[in-house]
């Protein structure tokens, strides 16, 4: 029989509120095998710790059963506790009445009620527990960012700072990402390229960062301390080791007429290409989709001019394995597509453009030169309209719940800068409200509004049409004057919302990290552990956990990578002993919790196994590498014969835990 | 294929255009319509109060008398088509809504929302095919330059009506294209004419039509086709316009060969 101690947690008014703490405590001393029990205000703090540790020593208890929050929050801390007052941590459980209890009911009574069952059903389960060894796992001392954006190229400075090696994997031929894009950045005005192009030039030249450009993950198996990695390196039909980036080729290539991504289509590149001047790293290269010599085998001019004999047409995508100890993920975001807005005749009209489409117009390097021209006839523009809010905030399934966080900022941004440029252009701004939170932003706003004179206008716009003499009519509600406006506009521009990567959900499956339903990952605690993803060993850096600017991706790409850098520290990780084995003499071979285990796992062995009368007989049987199980419990469930079980959830556990429930 | 046809009351007085030559052309392109029979006023846009019951029955009685024939209702004037498409709608997602009718009518089958409702023009576009109709047309209008006016309740609420962007559509500008014409892209295609507001204040009306044809013109359109008789109305008597205003199903007829009811 075990001796189990329960102790019961308020955690302030959180569960004392609505439920009978003293009662529960009170009834519970009833079940079988229970020694003590007591109830304390907040049972994660020093002295509630404490509470646990006395009464092991006091009542040599065997188990011990606490009532009180989820165990994803503290179970990690009592189990230490009990380990330091010499007890096995896999003794202790955690009856979770505060989020599946407290927090959902109203009612008094009832809520003590389940919390007293909740409570019965752990007493029951510890009745069967025993005590468990975590065994290690060794770290590889390598960390891979997915992603080479502002936030991927950060992490990986900090962790190769520490001495790590790290590898970024980049799906585009360039690091850099959406900020290379960018003409300048709020609220201090620097020029975009002038702070992110010296960080990419730092990794290239950082001996502890190998950068994958062109490259995308492929498959990622193992688990925290250890994962498996296979890159996909896409063809460049450019010998990398050989383009010198001399940029000869991308100028004498005969195919013209392909729209440049990096000016969003504003002009147009070669089929052979650099993305811009300041690439990293600066490397030709060829699109296979408007080549002609792969599309047609004749033409061959790059590989004639080259003097360099970079140019390698029948090169082929390279597989890459690789060994991480941690892995970071910075897919970054994009901006919505527009089409289900087209009440702002996006799809009508060039003059109607998106923000990040202005930055290129506005951009020195950009198609214009920076000179602000109409797309559709290269005049200059003399009225601007801005729309705020483009599918952020949006409670139909067009646009996006959440506000995307940056428009605002940005919007003020170019509002300035146009005012500023051009004083004889009249700017608006039509917001639902004007969010500027962050160290100097609302200053900013203010100084658009107060010195630049930029009218901002409470309403949204309903309906933009293109005329036959090429102005743009913008209908639009002023809600504070309560009166419709008509404005002539030449250019109208869109603060369109951003979502998560498309990348980012196929990568989230890999991973088996969790998302939200807008794709965005999760974090393991909105508050407490903001950069690390619930599974182990993957850390989350820039907008792929959410919107952000660029301040708060990079002090997050930084958080992040401190926590890699903790992780890739260690020699050992201790392991999770709630794995799963199989017992060979149940196990028909049936292969079913190999086909379900999602971390691969369970593989299969032939055994001798000794059969009646002296003979022996060989046998499929499953074996499962606990280094690899995750202890998810998926096989146990499939299992038809009942061979695979979980320790510390076996499967009389769970069914006692049952029993007690309905008792 | 049987397609019931629901015309509805104004396409029986003031739009016997609209009506007559969508059963002509239905006929000659081998999809004749099949008229409901003993078929109410769908109600008008008074439906559209969502709260309100007894003026959707006459709708209900429509789609249920449709399933017991095919499935299929067809209709082509843009406030029918919006109310049936609308009604067709709640009765398959709202359970109140349903139960109400049905312990309402008590009828014999309780309608659940089985039969599809299409517009003419999603007749002409998902049934018949534009490039079977443009093989039909024996009279192309070849240099015609023709706007599409769809109006407001054509395309919207899209959630119900699910016919195509409300925003930025291209159903009619395709039928435009295939009867030989060149469709004339405006951008107040889908505003509002005035609608019933010309009863009340006949200025509002003049200047919301106005516009709209003032557009058309602009973008150098000949002729203005429409599916709705309220909207050809407020363009022909409100917007004080000289450019010729027909329904879509006449310039069909005319691209056909069969205008003022010719041999079929």
């Amino acid at each position: 029989m075990q001796k189990i101690g329960v102790f019961v947690c308020h955690c302030g008014t959180n569960i004392a509120a609505t439920v009978d703490v003293q009662k529960v405590a009170q009834t519970l001393k009833n079940e079988p095998g229970v020694v003590f029990s007591t109830d304390y205000q907040y049972m994660c703090s020093e002295s509630g710790q404490d509470i646990i540790k006395n009464a092991i020593a006091e009542y040599k208890l065997t188990g011990v059963v606490i009532c009180s929050c989820s165990p994803r929050m503290h179970e990690a801390t009592f189990r230490r506790a009990a380990e330091k007052a010499g007890l096995n941590p896999y003794m202790v459980e955690i009856a979770n009445i505060r989020e599946q209890c407290s927090w959902i009911h109203k009612e008094m009574q009832t809520a003590t009620e389940k919390a007293v069952i909740l409570g019965r059903a752990a007493i029951a389960k510890v009745h069967l527990n025993a005590p468990l060894t975590a065994g290690e796992s060794p770290v590889t001392k390598r960390a891979l960012v997915i992603g080479g954006g502002i936030a991927g190229i950060q992490t990986a400075l900090d962790i190769a700072d520490a001495g790590f090696n790290v590898d970024i994997v980049e799906k585009k031929p360039t690091i850099g990402g959406k900020m290379a894009q960018i003409d300048k950045t709020f609220p201090t005005l620097d020029c975009a390229a002038c702070i992110l192009t010296p960080k990419m030039v730092d990794c290239a030249q950082n001996d502890k960062i190998n950068i994958y450009a062109y490259s995308e993950v492929e498959d990622i198996s193992g688990f925290v301390g250890n994962f498996s990695v296979k890159i996909r390196k896409k063809a460049r039909y450019v010998d990398e080791t050989k383009c010198t980036g001399c940029g000869l080729c991308t100028e004498k290539c005969p195919q013209k007429n392909v729209p440049n991504e990096f000016n969003l289509g504003f002009d147009n590149r070669r089929a052979i290409y650099i993305p811009f001047a300041q690439a990293v790293p600066k490397k030709a290269t060829i699109d296979p989709d408007y080549c002609t010599m792969l599309k047609t085998g004749k033409c061959g001019v790059c590989s004639k001019l080259c003097t360099a004999g970079a140019i390698d047409y029948k090169q082929k995508d390279q597989i890459i394995e690789e060994k991480y100890g941690a892995i970071i993920v910075a897919t970054g975001f994009e901006p919505i597509k527009v089409d289900k807005y087209d009440e702002f005749a996006y799809s009508q009209s060039k003059d109607v453009v998106t923000s990040l489409e202005l930055e290129r117009l506005m951009n020195a390097a950009g198609p214009t030169k920076g000179t602000l021209l109409r797309p559709s006839d290269g005049t200059h523009p003399h009225t601007i309209v801005f729309v705020q809010c483009v599918g952020s905030r949006c409670e139909d399934e067009k646009g996006k719940p959440y506000c995307s966080k940056v428009c605002c900022m940005y919007t003020a941004k170019h509002a300035m800068l146009i005012r500023e440029k051009y004083p004889d252009t009249e700017v608006y701004v039509f917001y639902i409200d004007v969010r500027t939170p962050g160290k100097n932003f609302d200053e900013f706003y203010r100084r658009a509004v107060e010195q630049y004179g930029v009218h901002y206008i409470k309403g949204m716009v309903g309906k933009v049409m293109p005329r036959a003499d090429g102005k743009l009519e913008v209908r639009a509600s002023d809600l504070l004057l309560g009166k419709q406006l008509h404005i002539d506009a030449d250019m109208v521009v869109l603060a369109v919302a951003i979502e998560p990567d498309k990348t980012a959900r196929p990568l989230a499956t890999m991973l088996t990290a969790s998302m939200d339903t807008n794709d965005f990952f999760t974090e393991a605690h909105p508050k407490l552990r903001p950069v690390e993803s619930p599974t182990a060993g993957i850390f989350l850096s820039g907008m792929c956990q959410g919107p952000k600017d660029i301040p708060e991706t990079v002090a997050q790409a930084s958080a992040a990578a401190a926590k890699a850098i903790g992780l890739l520290c260690k020699d050992k990780l201790t392991c999770n002993p709630c794995v799963a084995h199989s017992d060979e003499m149940m196990c028909n071979g049936c292969s079913l919790c190999a086909n379900v285990c999602p971390y691969g796992a369970i593989t299969y062995v032939d055994k001798e196994f000794r059969m009646p009368n002296r003979t022996t007989a060989i046998r499929r049987v499953s074996s499962v590498n606990p280094a690899v199980c995750q202890g998810c419990g998926a096989c146990t469930v499939a299992c038809p014969s009942g061979a695979m079980d979980l320790s510390g959830f076996s499967n009389r556990q769970i069914m006692s835990e049952v029993d007690a429930i309905c008792k | 294929m049987v397609y019931s046809y629901y015309p509805g009351c104004t396409l029986k007085t003031k739009a016997k255009d609209l009506d007559r030559y969508a059963r002509l052309c239905a006929e000659k392109l081998g999809a004749p319509l099949c008229e409901l029979e003993e078929w109410q006023c769908c109600g008008g846009a008074f439906t559209t109060a969502s709260d309100e019951v007894a003026t959707k029955l006459a709708s209900v009685r429509a789609l249920a008398a449709a399933k017991e024939k095919g499935g299929i209702l067809v209709t082509v004037c843009s406030a029918c088509h919006n109310v049936l498409k609308q009604t067709n709608k709640a009765i398959r997602e709202n359970s109140e809504f349903a139960s109400k009718v049905t312990n309402y009518m008590k009828p014999e089958n309780p309608y659940s929302g089985e039969t599809r409702v299409i517009h003419f023009l999603e007749l002409l576009r998902d049934e018949i095919g534009f490039d079977k109709l443009a093989e039909a047309v024996t009279n192309p209008l070849t240099g015609r330059k023709i706007a599409a006016y769809y109006g407001c309740l054509l395309l919207r609420p899209s959630s119900a009506l699910a016919m195509d962007d409300p925003e930025n559509p291209t159903i009619i500008e395709d039928f435009i294209k295939a009867l030989g014409a060149e469709p004339v892209i405006y951008p107040m295609r889908n505003e509002c004419c005035g609608g019933y507001i010309t009863l009340e204040d006949k200025a509002s009306a003049e200047k919301k039509s106005s516009a709209v044809v003032r557009s058309c013109e602009e973008f150098g359109a000949d002729t203005v086709i429409t599916a709705c008789p309220l909207c050809l109305y407020n363009l022909k008597k409100n917007s004080g316009a000289d450019i010729p205003i027909v329904y879509f199903t006449e310039l069909l007829a005319e691209a056909l060969g069969i205008k003022d009811g010719g041999n079929t």
